[in-house]
């Protein structure tokens, strides 16, 4: 973080990092099982090595914060997903793909495939970046568009929207946008 | 003899890092924390991990598929 970042003095509620400690923000866009991954394990881990975390989730993110999480990837126009199967790993042709219940499928085989492997659930991985208190907003606009209620959220998130980003953002060493 | 232990073996990342940091929050500052993984990622991110904290990875070694990391409580 350079020497005019730290100098900027907050007035909103974003945690203000002591000057050594780096700190990292993500914006979350996707609400796929498999995109669901990378900001949740990055969150945990930073948060864990004492690098305070923003996550800002907005459009098909936001429903990563839904109290019941049911997620599912899609094999469709994604070549290089690959399942063991039969012995060795096979793609879907995309065709197959558009039958209904194959992603149903796919999914369930990449979850049992994930617990196998001990791969972390994403409400494993959500329920620890709470408890280390990386800060959530969700997207205000976005619970407006798709008619969400914090009701339906976990507990935690706070209401936000681009500015309350960008203000993060400026503090922060790391902006990822996942 | 490491003050504690904590047994990650079969799980993959980033949960050895995470079981860590909470296991470490148990070992008062100069006591050590024993950790078996068996993620090979673990040896470069627990590397990475005490770099990043400034605790001191007092040795690591593997034993078969099991990876032993010895972790000195040396952060704040």
């Amino acid at each position: 973080m350079s020497t005019e970042a730290h100098a900027i003095q907050s007035t909103g509620e974003a945690p203000v990092a002591a000057p050594e400690t780096k700190s990292m923000s993500i914006i979350v866009t996707k609400g796929s099982l498999d995109w669901a991954y990378p900001p949740f394990i990055l969150a945990t881990t930073a948060a864990a090595m004492g690098v305070p975390v923003t996550m800002f989730f907005t459009f098909y993110g936001l429903p990563l914060l839904l109290k019941d999480l049911d997620l599912k990837l899609t094999a469709a126009g994604n070549p290089a997903m690959k399942m063991p199967m039969m012995g060795m790993h096979m793609g879907l042709p995309n065709l197959l793909t558009a039958i209904p219940g194959v992603d149903a499928a796919c999914s369930k085989m990449m979850k049992n495939l994930m617990n196998k492997k001990g791969v972390a659930s994403i409400e494993d991985l959500r329920e620890l970046a709470v408890d280390a208190e990386v800060r959530m907003i969700a997207c205000q606009m976005t619970m407006d568009l798709f008619e969400y209620s914090l009701d339906d959220m976990i507990e935690g998130p706070e209401l936000g929207g681009a500015a309350t980003y960008i203000e993060c953002a400026t503090q922060a060493d790391i902006n990822l946008f996942i | 003899m490491a003050d504690h232990t904590l047994d990650a073996k079969g799980l993959n990342c980033p949960l050895p890092i995470l079981k860590a940091r909470k296991a470490l929050k148990e070992v008062p500052s100069g006591g050590t924390l024993e950790i078996l993984a068996t993620d090979p990622g673990s040896v470069a991110d627990f590397e990475a991990f005490c770099r990043q904290t400034g605790n001191e990875l007092v040795e690591h070694s593997q034993n078969d598929s099991v990876y032993r990391f010895l972790i000195k409580h040396t952060a704040a």
